[in-house]
């Protein structure tokens, strides 16, 4: 599993440049009013819309939730990033040390949880973004990057 | 620092304005403060308005289910109003569902209802 220091390396080679790198420890629940207010403060440098920033918003604060309840506690890193071609998004990207998911293609399955919840997280958070990555390793840990991009991207 | 959720009394109904990003410990203290009035003071109805949430998750709408189911089990009916058009969208994409609780546009909407369904007429002290 690849493991990255800062959100740029890995936003970069995957989207473009990273700028207004904003790094959030998630440990308790009042981390993810931080969460909120990060994407808040981030959105207007994107042009992002009201519904584009409540559905990236409801996601990352889903993956932070994620991160609490099956691992306790990990980061979320939110960047803005320009693409090569002018687009411009918002990425998230979520990781943590926790037990790790053993079967992703089940997790992504809406209803799955492991932890008696809804267990529309993952699947859920992969509808309300534009890009969405999974890695997880069981007993390492688990990293998401997603993108919700202002402007159409392919 | 933990924020005061206000909770006006409107005759029998509760009426509940939920500020934005309220924490999960404000949101179980809100819930057994509810549970305990419903009680103390005959409750027939709890309208929650929650249109100062800029986000509902997974977790968020959970939690207002049980408390509404909660408070009917103590023989108040709750009424959840006033999700936003971006926020109702974003539920939707993320398959939430709040089937067995009444939703509403607005309090307004919600005591027009809670006054046919406990054959009131029109409220005492509104015009």
């Amino acid at each position: 599993m690849v493991l990255v220091e800062t959100l740029a390396d890995l936003a970069t080679a995957r989207y473009g440049t990273v700028s207004d790198e904003v790094c959030i420890a998630i440990r308790d629940g009042a981390d993810l009013a931080v969460v909120q207010h990060g994407i808040g403060v981030l959105a207007p440098r994107l042009g992002l819309s009201a519904l584009q920033r409540v559905a990236a918003t409801t996601a990352a604060m889903e993956l932070a939730r994620n991160i609490l309840v099956h691992a306790g506690a990990g980061e979320m890193l939110l960047g803005v990033v320009r693409t090569a071609s002018g687009g411009r998004g918002l990425v998230v990207y979520a990781r943590d040390e926790g037990p790790g998911i053993a079967d992703l293609a089940l997790a992504m399955r809406d209803g799955y949880s492991t932890a008696g919840s809804l267990g529309l997280g993952l699947p859920g958070a992969r509808r309300l973004m534009d890009a969405f990555e999974i890695e997880s390793a069981v007993g390492r840990g688990t990293a998401v990057l997603c993108a919700k991009w202002s402007t159409p991207h392919e | 620092m933990p924020t005061q959720t206000p909770i006006l009394k409107q005759g029998d109904y509760l009426i509940v304005s939920l500020q934005d990003a309220v924490s999960d410990t404000d949101l179980a203290a809100l819930w057994r403060t509810l549970v305990e009035r419903v009680g103390a003071q005959r409750i027939r109805g709890v309208v929650i308005d929650v249109s100062a949430l800029d986000v509902i998750d997974s977790f968020a709408c959970r939690t207002l289910t049980q408390v509404a189911q909660a408070l009917g089990l103590r023989g108040a009916e709750a009424i959840i109003v006033g999700i936003q058009p971006d926020v109702a969208f974003s539920m939707v994409q993320l398959g939430l569902s709040v089937r067995d609780v009444r939703t509403m546009l607005d309090p307004e909407e919600a005591i027009e209802y809670l006054d046919r369904v406990t054959r009131r007429g029109p409220h005492a002290g509104r015009a």
